[in-house]
């Protein structure tokens, strides 16, 4: 039996985030956050090994395999460039698949970057694409999910304001996150549940945004980290996948979240996730997922979610901090969104998260999904070594 | 590192148009049967999945969702996906591998390139904003490769003639081939270009196709099977992605990727992933392969081209060389991209 690796975040680097970056090509979103992230781990080109490069599907852009044309402007000439495509949970595979390039004992550092430019085309028509044998999603991601928000209210009870809760307590914290692509300090739960209502029950300010962004993170040994200040420590990581639809599954709280939750916390020596956990980045495109998540996650009991964030503890302050950053609901370039929630947890056990830094944060969880709930990649890190 | 090996390979036929769905289940499914009940596995004894297809050739966002369909993950299995040939999936399986949380990985890619116009939509995955506007197709910018070095006196029409004569009488020993048999060169000389200097006998063809790799690890995959391929090395890198700025007669990232992966001493058979018969010539020389080396004997993607499964299948019959006990030392080669862009080299042999 081989032994692991262990392997740690160096640093991590990401774009401002906006509806429509026009003022960069691909490429040069793409060098904003890697150029961070390198600075940020004191790495030059030649100490990167490898390139993965993740990102959601291709007609988002119109480039087939865009990996290929970006090989020089992610400096992967002469190196391995390998590209993942999970759908969204794809930056966080991403992330996943980079530290097993390090943990295989093939290469000492790694680049990892996930990005998006969504103002190339229209992300919700190009998710709606009509599929022989499926039922047609028609209006993207938003109308495909309602249903099973609705279902999570009818089976756990929970008053109709916690979405709002999230939104807001969501966008407030993306307004101390300098690269959010929404700044919305003065959001009230008051002024979520005044906005449109988009897809009964989410409604438009419970709703993440379009963005264009990329999100870089420099991968390392044991060896590696050696040089580097508080990097964040790689307790575990895990992948899940699923059917879309099968008779008798459960969309809202499947068994491959569940299955990837159980995976990730074994292998992290967790047995009380909650107690254990002190800050979590999860990916929540549309406020009601976080409650749907923490259960999921294990964090709390099915049907309880909603009570940890109704009673205030999911804010930054609270029991369990989720996206101190501002999360999906404030910056949503696909590909990148996983990604962006791996570097934040990394980046809040560093110490490096500036105004929306957890006091105190030694572990955290970083979490994406995507599909139909049905692709789940996590990890944990650690300011201390596993 | 941990010694891991392929234990089994499967394809489906290399056609010209299938009748399935672009998400590949069709091809699938057999293929995966046929894998599995040979090695006497079901889907629960594989420790990681993981695939390569393309979203622009299915021509729908998320291609690889329907195609686990093709698994039936309930319970839901450890999967990953690469937009890339599976050749590119088998590595970040080998590297799953290698960190010993799994002991098995079932590797598999699909391409149905007859749903498109594929010369077209190839063209889509050059530089969006200086290249691809102009729309040369993949066998323009392959003819372009192959006009250089042509001037430069590296290769000639003839030599290209002769790969393509080889190739396809070799693939009449294929059963999976699309195309076998072939005239001689002199005959093919006498036929129009398709894109010159480039004839249609230089071109590969157009295929749907599929194809499954199961990899085991150290005495995982010598309870599996009774020689298994090990694989000593396995490595790639990719090139500039600026036509212009690159030597297009020469592969730096192949010859790099073979050094990566140990050297290539002692190798009897070497399976290149040669879409055009000049790139042939170009990993030869790359590669250091003397005519000891038996190229290509599957016929190659000359015979039959599944895109993002085709790299695959190099692999595999290269294993395949080992498992029957044909070869005690081979090689397969990938590649993806314009012009052998990226390549990947996979060194395996035989123990006994």
């Amino acid at each position: 039996m081989a032994e692991k690796v262990r392997a740690a975040v160096l640093g991590t680097g990401q774009t401002h985030h906006k509806a429509k970056r026009q003022d960069v090509s691909i490429a040069g979103l793409l060098r904003e956050a890697i150029d961070r992230a390198m600075a940020d781990a004191q790495v030059g080109w030649d100490d990167i090994d490898a390139v993965v490069l993740g990102k959601a599907p291709d007609f988002f852009e119109g480039v087939m395999m865009p990996d290929l044309f970006l090989a020089d402007a992610v400096g992967a000439v002469g190196k391995p460039l390998l590209r993942v495509h999970t759908a969204g949970s794809v930056g966080g595979s991403t992330g996943v698949v980079a530290a097993s390039l390090v943990q295989a004992g093939v290469h000492e550092r790694v680049l990892a970057v996930a990005w998006e430019k969504q103002s190339e085309s229209n992300a919700m028509w190009a998710l709606s694409i009509p599929i022989p044998f499926n039922m047609p999603v028609n209006a993207g991601a938003g109308g495909y999910f309602a249903p099973h928000v609705r279902s999570y209210i009818r089976r756990s009870g929970a008053p109709n304001h916690v979405g709002a809760i999230v939104a807001a307590k969501d966008r407030r914290n993306g307004a101390k996150n300098p690269y959010a692509h929404l700044q919305q300090a003065d959001i009230t739960v008051e002024s979520v549940q005044a906005s449109q209502m988009l897809w009964d029950p989410i409604r438009y300010d419970e709703t993440c945004p379009s963005s264009d962004g990329a999100c870089a993170v420099v991968i390392g040994s044991e060896r590696a980290a050696a040089a580097v200040d508080r990097p964040a420590w790689i307790h575990a990581t895990a992948m899940r996948s699923e059917p879309t639809t099968y008779a008798g599954r459960d969309q809202v709280n499947q068994q491959a979240g569940r299955d990837a939750a159980a995976a990730l916390w074994k292998q992290a020596g967790i047995t009380n996730p909650l107690e254990e956990i002190d800050a979590a980045e999860i990916y929540v495109p549309f406020s009601w997922f976080e409650p749907m998540w923490l259960e999921t996650l294990g964090f709390t009991p099915e049907g309880d979610g909603w009570k940890l964030t109704e009673a205030g503890e999911t804010a930054i302050g609270g029991k369990l901090p989720i996206n101190a950053s501002g999360g999906v609901l404030s910056s949503n370039p696909i590909g990148a969104s996983g990604m962006l929630r791996f570097a934040e947890a990394a980046m809040q056990v560093m110490g490096r998260a500036g105004e929306h830094q957890v006091d105190g944060a030694r572990k955290a969880l970083g979490h994406a999904y995507g599909g139909g709930s049905q692709f789940f990649a996590m990890w944990v890190v650690g300011a201390d070594k596993p | 590192m941990r010694d891991v090996a392929v234990v089994g390979f499967a394809q489906s036929p290399q056609v010209r148009r299938s009748d399935g769905t672009t998400n590949g289940v069709e091809m699938l499914v057999p293929i995966f049967a046929e894998v599995l009940s040979g090695l006497g596995l079901t889907k629960r004894d594989i420790g990681f999945w993981c695939s390569g297809s393309s979203d622009y050739l299915a021509g729908r966002a998320f291609s690889f969702i329907s195609a686990i369909d093709a698994i039936g993950p309930v319970p839901p299995i450890n999967e990953s996906h690469v937009e890339a040939d599976a050749a590119w999936a088998l590595y970040e399986a080998w590297i799953k591998l290698q960190t010993g949380e799994v002991d098995t990985a079932l590797v598999y890619g699909f391409g149905k390139s007859s749903a498109g116009d594929l010369r077209r939509t190839l063209a889509l995955q050059l530089d969006p904003y200086v290249l691809a506007p102009l729309y040369p197709d993949s066998i323009a910018v392959a003819g372009l490769q192959a006009r250089l070095g042509i001037d430069a006196g590296k290769w000639s029409e003839q030599e290209m003639a002769e790969v393509a004569v080889r190739s396809r009488r070799d693939a009449e020993t294929n059963p999976y081939a699309q195309l076998a048999g072939s005239k001689d060169a002199d005959a093919l000389l006498a036929e129009p270009y398709l894109a010159a200097p480039l004839r249609r006998h230089d071109c590969a063809p157009i295929t749907d196709g599929a194809a499954v790799i199961v990899l085991a690890a150290e005495d995982r995959a010598r309870e599996l099977t009774e020689r298994p391929a090990w694989i000593t090395g396995i490595a790639h890198a990719i090139d500039s992605a600026h036509l212009g700025a690159r030597d297009l007669t020469t592969s730096p990232s192949t010859a790099v990727a073979a050094q990566r992966a140990g050297g290539l001493g002692g190798v009897e058979v070497a399976e290149l992933y040669t879409p055009f018969t000049h790139q042939e010539l170009i990993l030869r020389r790359e590669l250091g392969l003397d005519d000891q080396v038996r190229v290509t004997p599957s016929g190659g993607a000359l015979a039959g081209n599944p895109m993002c499964a085709g790299g695959l299948v190099r692999i595999g019959e290269a294993a395949a060389q080992i498992r029957t006990g044909a070869a005690g030392r081979t090689l397969a080669h990938a590649t993806g991209g314009p012009a052998l862009q990226q390549n990947l080299v996979c060194v395996m042999e035989g123990r006994d």
